[in-house]
């Protein structure tokens, strides 16, 4: 079992829970993983994101090389292309499509889209609509985890686990409220396959 | 065996506890912030009263640490690389007196500057000093590397150098933890007088002592288990790598080694297998993550005898931070890309957070200054910083920390008028201080605006040394009482604040200027901390 996760949004956006949560899971399968991320200036607004490599060999190398991803998740839809370089001929992009507007030069949405549209493997939600209808505002990126969760070679119930495992510091109000939203997530993604 | 999932920053801060750590010293910066963040909210810490409260510079920090070490005690000194430059005075002597308490200082460096201003590689600060250094090459090494690092300190009588980089700092992996230890009991060196008072005349004798060890620091470093040769068929070539150099060296060859590989994590350099190497192999390529350190101590200054590739002869980029791909290629890989970046990815730089201070701290400059012909604001390593990009493109310079006062004060005297500088609180208490006491003692024609966030606000919202007391601060080093101006920086205060920056421009004497409302992101959490 190899995965190679390359997890991207803006700062703030809670890439660094998805990437925690999933971490959780993987140690529990008993797996090998590095996660390496970005903290200090960048994290002001600026674009974010995380290399996550999970396997049961040992792992080298702390950063993805290119060409290696199997998965993008990504919070953001113009981020989620910042990082195609490091995917797979075959890979996965599972990204968010509300942008998040905080440059003057935004590109023109139907540019981005029109960008996913020609990747050959991709999920692509507004995660925030998702969120609310499950009564989760605050976990749009869990609801983002759930739309990747079939795709990171890891049991649901493992990542559930995790999800409980991370947040049971804050109370059972918020571990519901995110197992809720991975919930929702997991079965958008299923029909949108 | 139970695996902890730990940054690597975390793997040195749990390693250092259950080593038996006294006290860390350290004052926030990226990528090293987060050892004594852990130490912090450790209960085992707590339990123990292990000393981890903030200190106000990297100099006051290992100053501190050093005296904890005369008392016999483990302790831990963090830093970001540049940080080095301002403890680097007690750092070279302390090479000199050596220590008694096991003494680990950690430089976390940057290089590709993530988040700092040059790429220092600081391993060249341990050659300087001439003591021994460790790199590790993962997370659970870090954890060791620590945890007996306090060991061989107090067997070689020396501080010990534990440098990181970026990715091995802000990585997280599965560690194994080792049994705790007791804490050390306060002694004293015997022959402290001796050690410890440099005076030329005993400075000269620990200069011997500090030489006669050298030897002694390459034995260390031969029979460590942290350097290790591995031989493989294809002599052609040998390849040096060190620390997280070695781990994108193993990514490339997944099956196994081609040619002979030594893996260097503790210095001085381990002059056997390094002969060995260059015996066995025809030519030599050094992969190391900062400055070419290693590959110029092979070729030395002619660079004549053994063929040596690496970063002096573009066989690596000069500059930079090392990836699998950077290093695949150096190998003469294929790198296998199969997307480019889509054109219309625009850069996202980071930015003031909506409703920070400084915003309305430079909304309200950025008018006054307009009307004046030649103002140059002078500015500081902070969230800040950030005012060099738009909208606001209000600052002129940031060098280094406390830079902004005495660089202000520099191009006053030499006529600049207005001459403004911009700094935060934390900054000013590191460094800015002493500059402030320059400028009094010569009634500087300067307006200095420190902006108070009250809050180490870059690294994440730490204290900060002078919080509810900036104006004492500014008295007491002499700046009068009426030219020191407290303002709340808000929209609604525009007209007040752009007024009294007027007034204090205009004041041919030292202004200090001090716009305070709390940072925004410390403010928001306090708010959902009290909502639970």
């Amino acid at each position: 079992m190899k995965a190679d996760i390359i997890l991207s949004g803006v700062g703030g956006q809670g890439i660094l829970s998805i990437a925690a949560v999933i971490g959780e899971a993987a140690l529990n399968e008993g797996l090998y993983m590095k996660q390496a991320e970005v903290h200090g200036m960048s994290q002001r607004g600026g674009d974010v994101q995380s290399n996550l490599r999970l396997s049961d060999k040992p792992i080298s190398s702390d950063l993805i090389p290119k060409g290696q991803a199997d998965l993008i998740i990504s919070l953001e839809p113009m981020e989620s292309l910042r990082y195609l370089p490091y995917l797979k001929k075959e890979g996965w992009v599972v990204t968010n499509s509300r942008p998040f507007i905080n440059i003057p030069n935004y590109p023109a949405m139907e540019d981005v889209n029109a960008e996913l549209e020609k990747l050959p493997q991709k999920v692509v939600l507004d995660v925030e609509a998702i969120a609310k209808e499950a009564g989760s505002v605050r976990a749009a990126n869990i609801v983002m985890l759930g739309a990747a969760a079939p795709f990171l070679g890891i049991d649901y119930a493992k990542i559930e686990e995790g999800v409980r495992r991370i947040f049971e510091r804050k109370g059972e109000d918020i571990v519901n409220m995110n197992i809720k939203a991975l919930r929702a997530g997991y079965e958008v993604a299923q029909h949108l396959q | 065996m139970e695996r902890n999932l730990f940054l690597g920053d975390e793997a040195i801060a749990q390693a250092a506890i259950d080593a038996g750590l006294s006290g860390v010293y350290a004052y926030p910066g990226t990528p090293s912030t987060e050892i004594t963040e852990y130490i912090q909210s450790s209960p085992t810490a707590k339990e123990r009263g292990i000393h981890s409260k903030w200190s106000v510079n990297e100099k006051t920090a290992m100053e501190t640490a050093l005296g904890m070490s005369y008392a016999g005690k483990r302790t831990l000194c963090c830093m970001k690389h540049v940080g080095m430059n301002v403890a680097a005075d007690c750092f070279m002597n302390a090479a000199m007196s050596g220590i008694y308490g096991g003494m680990i200082i950690i430089t976390a460096d940057d290089p590709s500057m993530h988040s700092s201003q040059n790429e220092q590689d600081n391993r060249v600060y341990g050659n300087f000093a001439m003591i021994p250094m460790l790199e590790p090459s993962n997370q659970q090494e870090a954890y060791d590397m620590v945890y007996d690092g306090f060991e061989l300190s107090e067997k070689l009588g020396y501080p010990i150098l534990l440098r990181i980089t970026t990715r091995m700092a802000h990585s997280r992996s599965g560690v194994v933890r080792r049994p705790v230890k007791e804490q050390n009991l306060m002694r004293f060196p015997e022959d402290g007088r001796q050690r410890f008072v440099l005076l030329p005349a005993l400075a000269r004798k620990r200069l011997k002592v500090l030489l006669e060890a050298q030897p002694v620091f390459t034995k260390e470093s031969e029979t460590s288990g942290y350097n290790t040769y591995y031989d493989a068929p294809d002599k052609d070539l040998g390849i040096i790598a060190t620390g997280i150099a070695f781990n994108y060296l193993s990514e490339n060859y997944p099956d196994g080694f081609e040619h002979p590989v030594l893996k260097i994590s503790q210095y001085p350099l381990p002059r056997k297998q390094l002969e060995k190497l260059t015996d066995e192999c025809k030519e030599i390529l050094v992969l190391e993550e900062g400055f070419p350190v290693v590959e110029e101590q092979l070729k030395g200054f002619l660079g004549k005898g053994i063929i040596v590739h690496g970063r002096l002869d573009g066989t690596l980029q000069r500059d930079g931070e090392l990836t699998p791909d950077i290093v695949g290629k150096a190998l003469g890989k294929e790198i296998a890309g199969y997307y480019a970046i889509p054109e219309v990815v625009e850069q996202r730089p980071p930015a003031l957070c909506n409703g920070c201070g400084h915003r309305d701290v430079y909304e309200a400059l950025n008018e006054v200054l307009k009307e004046y012909a030649n103002a140059k604001v002078f500015s500081d390593i902070g969230c800040y910083t950030l005012g060099a990009l738009p909208p606001f493109r209000a600052i002129d310079t940031c060098i280094d920390m406390g830079a902004s006062v005495t660089m202000a004060k520099g191009a006053a005297d030499a006529g600049l008028f207005p001459s403004v500088s911009v700094i935060g609180d934390s900054t000013f208490t590191h460094s800015g201080m002493t500059g402030l006491l320059d400028c009094v003692n010569e009634k500087t024609t300067i307006t200095i605006i420190i902006s108070d966030n009250e809050t180490t606000a870059m690294t994440g919202g730490q204290d900060s040394a002078g919080t509810g007391r900036l104006e004492a601060i500014c008295e007491g080093i002499g700046v009068e009482p009426e030219h020191i101006r407290v303002m709340v920086p808000l929209k609604k205060n525009y007209e007040e604040m752009k007024q009294i920056i007027r007034e204090e421009i205009e004041y041919k004497g030292v202004s200090v200027l001090i716009p305070r409302r709390e940072c925004i992101q410390t403010l928001t959490r306090k708010k959902k901390a009290i909502k639970k």
